[in-house]
């Protein structure tokens, strides 16, 4: 009997010293994924870390302590071991839960704005500006003429 | 004294801060209606949920268990024929009981097949909260391992989706449905299932 008293001694410590949290975090994922090698567990951290968690919608896939992200992940896995490409996956995703789970959206028609966009507010800003700078450059009598005036 | 307006150059040369002028007006007033946009759209109850990609697409194969029977099996072609309406729910979410009362109200108009998904729940806890808050279902599936969810792009629950005679997926709802909900998305939606077929 003695020795539940100390386990939740030990638990107090832990949760004071903060690391209780990534406990936790393990307990309430009944089975941790496992990797086959390092390479296959690169690849799983690389992949999950592009995609978004449809729950908690501003973590990763890899983030996240969502019932349904570590779902995913343990589908993802299995995709993989399956040898089926990351494009292939994020394809699978992409057909079930849309766009939104790819931190990437990817190049169509509906995303043209989303990726060319600033490019495009870029290149009319130049346009603005080099308009302004030929302006003045060219009337250099109104130059001098601000340069009298008091403000 | 000179005043700006005494050269044409200078003339000229207002003309275009004036027009540059109205340019980033427009430009500020769009920014405040999108602005508004986003303010108006974040007081939306479901403002986090996704469209599906589903929708107007033939439902997932699936081939899932009874809840009450597990021996008995259920898939695609056992429900074909006529349109249903499917509730993802599960003992374990507190959202479900609170559209329960609504969706057994529903479900007693008998105006479509109402079928249950069970999603990962231990079979034992779901039949006992079936009989504690009632059984507005014709039959209830069961998903343990919640695999064929992702099929249907499910996230949690309660998610409830309308199916029509073909299979098609005709609307999903996430979240709690209420009345409101019911009146003016999903019986016009099954309205014009109904009227296609």
């Amino acid at each position: 009997m003695s020795v539940l008293p100390r386990q939740l001694r030990m638990l107090t410590l832990a949760l004071l010293l903060g690391i209780a949290g990534p406990a936790l975090a393990q307990a309430s994922d009944p089975t941790p994924l496992q990797f086959n090698d390092n390479a296959e567990e690169t690849r799983f951290h690389r992949l999950t870390a592009e995609l978004r968690c449809v729950m908690c919608q501003n973590q990763s896939l890899a983030d996240s302590n969502a019932q349904i992200a570590h779902d995913l992940r343990r589908e993802v896995l299995d995709l993989m071991r399956q040898g089926k490409s990351d494009a292939e996956i994020k394809r699978f995703l992409v057909d079930r839960y849309g766009e939104f789970v790819l931190y990437k959206p990817e190049m169509s028609p509906g995303t043209w704005l989303l990726w060319f966009g600033p490019a495009l507010l870029v290149i009319a800003g130049g346009v603005v500006v080099l308009r302004i700078v030929r302006r003045r450059s060219g009337g250099r009598d109104i130059a001098e003429a601000d340069d009298n005036q008091e403000w | 004294m000179n005043t700006p307006s005494d050269t044409p150059g200078q003339n000229k040369s207002r003309g275009a801060l004036v027009f540059a002028a109205v340019i980033i007006g427009l430009f500020f007033v769009g920014l405040m209606g999108l602005l508004a946009y986003g303010v108006k759209q974040s007081g939306r109850a479901d403002r986090e949920a996704l469209p599906s990609p589903l929708i107007g697409k033939p439902a997932p194969a699936f081939d899932l268990p009874l809840l009450h029977d597990p021996a008995t099996r259920i898939d695609n072609a056992d429900l074909a024929g006529a349109p249903y309406v499917m509730n993802v729910w599960g003992s374990w979410c507190p959202e479900c009981r609170v559209e329960h009362p609504v969706l057994t109200k529903f479900a007693l108009t008998k105006r479509v097949r109402f079928i249950g998904y069970n999603l990962k729940d231990e079979r034992g806890e779901a039949l006992r909260w079936l009989e504690q808050f009632g059984n507005p279902y014709v039959l209830v599936i069961a998903d343990e391992d919640g695999r064929a969810a992702i099929d249907w792009g499910i996230y949690g629950a309660p998610e409830t989706f309308l199916v029509d005679a073909k299979g098609i997926v005709r609307w999903k709802h996430v979240g709690a449905v209420t009345d409101e909900i019911i009146a003016r998305e999903l019986i016009p939606a099954l309205e014009k299932a109904e009227a296609q077929q």
